[in-house]
């Protein structure tokens, strides 16, 4: 679990995934892409495995793979799929509001 | 409480994993393919998820198959509620790895869609379950919700066309509920992948009453009851009642007889009384006491010391007690003892299946000898006659395999044909006693008779049926020309019938005297005669004497004239000896 910085905007995310699949590696790809443009120095990205732990999945509510989680900042957030739709992984992380 | 499943009449085939729901495992011969997918569909409110949480909670307690339930519409909490009232702790279960309840939250304002996805993690979460505790059975509830959460359908088809598949190969018996759909059999079709066993449970209003009906759509491999069967969600689960699958009593028939409580009528039934386990019906117009004759013989069966349910469904039991006292019967002291117990509930409080089953409750929890309907045709004011007969029938089928001896009263509308029961049920019983009103001379009479009783020699008599204070008396109608008499009219007649007889008794008794005093009379006239022919032989033996003497002297004369005349010597004497010889005789 990454600490928690005393910052007001500080972002925790965490990525499910189930093995290297390509559709995981992509999806971490754009990830590391998306929060260094938007979101430099504010975040942190855990990567979580199911096939090494998949007692994790029933606490986040996993079904889908890969999974993108917003911990913080609050509510919880979901995101499904590879993230190669940026625009709509920014608005579903509530980074830009959809004009 | 679980049965082991039946043998399959087909022999060995396909293998099946017991649903240990009451009466679903008969219908389908053994329960639910093992190793494969049962799709139970119904619309909302018809018990899909109960039925599919039964399955699994029976799996892990009762049949040693741990089980997986995937919630997707309500949580674990929840579902431990919802079953509580069934008597299952699902907490006990899980904390004893039985059992696993994951609720998958599927929450579309939650959900951003941002390219390619599978569902992996649902594969990986089922899996992980299964392997904690080394599940045979997976229960999928209600898939539909993820249809609703994700909208790519697309992928969530492709999805779940290969989580049947892997839960084939991981030979998981699985069961899936799906929402009915408008046109398609499900909304969303699953039925195109789950092709091995498909359940349809529908709710339905019918006469103002809610019934439940199930159906076996399809089962692949498998025979299995092809009808709608009425089911029940009661505090004991769902339970199935399949009337026309189920085969006739199981084992031989008892040959041992009951007596009626009434010895009259034991005498008209081959002397000894209904057979045990048999199902009799006293069927009747209004008023010719049915109830009179099924309160006796629930009387004769508690003073035998057996358990008895008497099931009212016109009256209440205080009255049923009172009026019964009237003709002696006491049924209040063996409540009291425990050996009686009255079910009385209206027959329009519930549908014809909770009847049933609350019925079949009070039988099993009672564990009576007898049981006595009363009546039966009340329950035509909830059901159609032939869910009724169909319903006695099964309930019928129920006491006889626990050799209970069943009593059913039946009312006869009055009219042309009264052998004629409103449920037609005649046919299903053993022993029909025909209860009918007889108008004769300004009044009526009950008479009764029995209409069949299969396997033993009975009486073909009308006989007056007569109800007092000392209870039930059968007695014997006039046969006469005239036909049957009863009541007054056959104790006119019988009067009539008693001063004929009186008068024929003294006829013959002034013929008695007749022949003594003729006789008399003839013995006076012998007596006469015999006077009259003593003193006639008297007479003429004095004749005979003196002739006799005559001649005597007459000889003795001779010889002394002979001697004095010294002549002839002894030649003479001779001849007069040999003379006399037989004379002295007569």
């Amino acid at each position: 679990m990454p600490t928690k910085k005393k910052r007001s905007k500080q972002w925790e995310l965490r990525l499910y995934v189930a093995g290297q699949t390509p559709k995981s590696l992509l999806a971490f790809a754009n990830l590391k892409k998306l929060c260094e443009q938007h979101l430099a120095g504010e975040y942190r990205i855990e990567v979580v495995d199911l096939l090494e732990k998949p007692q994790l999945a029933k606490g986040d509510q996993i079904f889908a793979i890969p999974t993108l989680v917003r911990k913080l900042p609050t509510p919880i957030k979901k995101i499904i799929g590879d993230l190669s739709n940026t625009e709509r992984v920014l608005v579903g992380l509530d980074i830009r509001v959809c004009s | 409480m679980a049965k082991k499943p039946k043998a399959s009449v087909l022999g060995p085939g396909l293998d099946k994993a017991a649903t240990g729901i009451q009466g679903l495992d008969d219908l389908t011969d053994g329960g639910f393919p093992r190793g494969r997918t049962t799709l139970i569909v119904g619309t909302p409110g018809t018990g899909k998820t109960l039925m599919g949480v039964e399955f699994a909670i029976k799996g892990a307690a009762e049949y040693n198959e741990p089980a997986v339930i995937m919630a997707f519409e309500e949580t674990g909490e929840e579902l431990a509620a919802n079953v509580r009232s069934l008597g299952y702790d699902l907490k006990k279960l899980a904390a004893s790895k039985k059992l696993i309840v994951d609720h998958v939250k599927v929450e579309r304002h939650e959900i951003e869609e941002t390219g390619e996805y599978d569902l992996e993690g649902l594969f990986i979460r089922l899996d992980h379950s299964i392997k904690s505790i080394g599940a045979k059975r997976v229960v999928l509830d209600t898939l539909e919700s993820l249809f609703a959460g994700l909208p790519n359908a697309g992928i969530l088809r492709a999805e779940l066309r290969r989580l049947f598949g892997w839960l084939k190969d991981k030979g998981m018996t699985s069961v899936i509920t799906a929402e009915a759909g408008n046109g398609h059999l499900t909304r969303e079709g699953l039925e195109e992948y789950v092709s091995d066993c498909v359940i349809l449970l529908d709710h339905r209003m019918e006469d103002q009453v809610p019934t439940r009906r199930l159906r076996v759509l399809k089962y692949r491999g498998s025979s299995h009851g092809t009808n709608e069967y009425p089911f029940l969600i009661t505090d004991r689960g769902i339970c199935v009642m399949p009337v026309t699958s189920m085969s006739y009593a199981d084992g031989p028939a008892s040959r041992e007889r009951v007596q009626t409580g009434i010895p009259r009528l034991d005498a008209m039934l081959g002397g000894k009384g209904y057979y045990r386990g048999s199902m009799v019906l006293v069927s009747g117009t209004a008023g010719t006491g049915k109830t009179s004759i099924a309160a006796k013989f629930v009387e004769a069966a508690c003073a035998r010391g057996e358990r008895s349910i008497f099931l009212t469904f016109e009256e209440s039991p205080g009255q049923v007690i009172r009026n019964m006292r009237s003709i002696g019967i006491d049924l209040g002291r063996w409540i009291k003892r425990g050996l009686l117990e009255f079910y009385a509930p209206r027959p329009t409080v519930y549908g014809l299946e909770t009847h049933l089953v609350t019925m079949q409750r009070h039988v099993e929890d009672f564990d009576p000898r007898v049981v006595v309907i009363d009546p039966i045709s009340n329950f035509t004011t909830v059901a159609t006659t032939r869910d009724v007969r169909l319903m006695l029938m099964r309930f019928g089928t129920f006491l006889k395999n626990k050799g209970i001896t069943a009593l059913f009263t039946s009312l006869t509308p009055g009219g042309e044909n009264l052998e004629f029961t409103t449920v037609a049920i005649s046919s299903l019983a053993d022993t029909w006693i025909f209860l009918r009103d007889i108008e004769i001379g300004g009044e009526r009479n009950r008479g009764i008779y029995i209409l069949k009783s299969r396997g033993m020699a009975h009486s073909n008599q009308i006989r007056e049926f007569v109800l007092s204070p000392k209870g039930i008396d059968l007695l014997d109608v006039y046969l006469g020309p005239s036909g049957v008499l009863t009541g007054s009219a056959r104790a006119s007649r019988e009067a009539e019938d008693r001063t004929q007889i009186r008068r024929q008794q003294q006829e013959i008794k002034r013929l008695e005297a007749d022949v003594r005093r003729k006789r008399a009379e003839a013995e006076a006239q012998i007596a006469k005669l015999r006077g009259e022919m003593e003193s006639d032989e008297i007479e003429l033996r004095q004749k005979l004497t003196f002739a006799k003497n005559g001649l005597r002297a007459q000889g003795e004369e001779r010889k002394t004239m002979a001697k004095s005349r010294k002549a002839d010597g002894e030649n003479a004497e001779k001849p007069a000896g040999r003379a006399q010889g037989p004379r002295r005789r007569v």
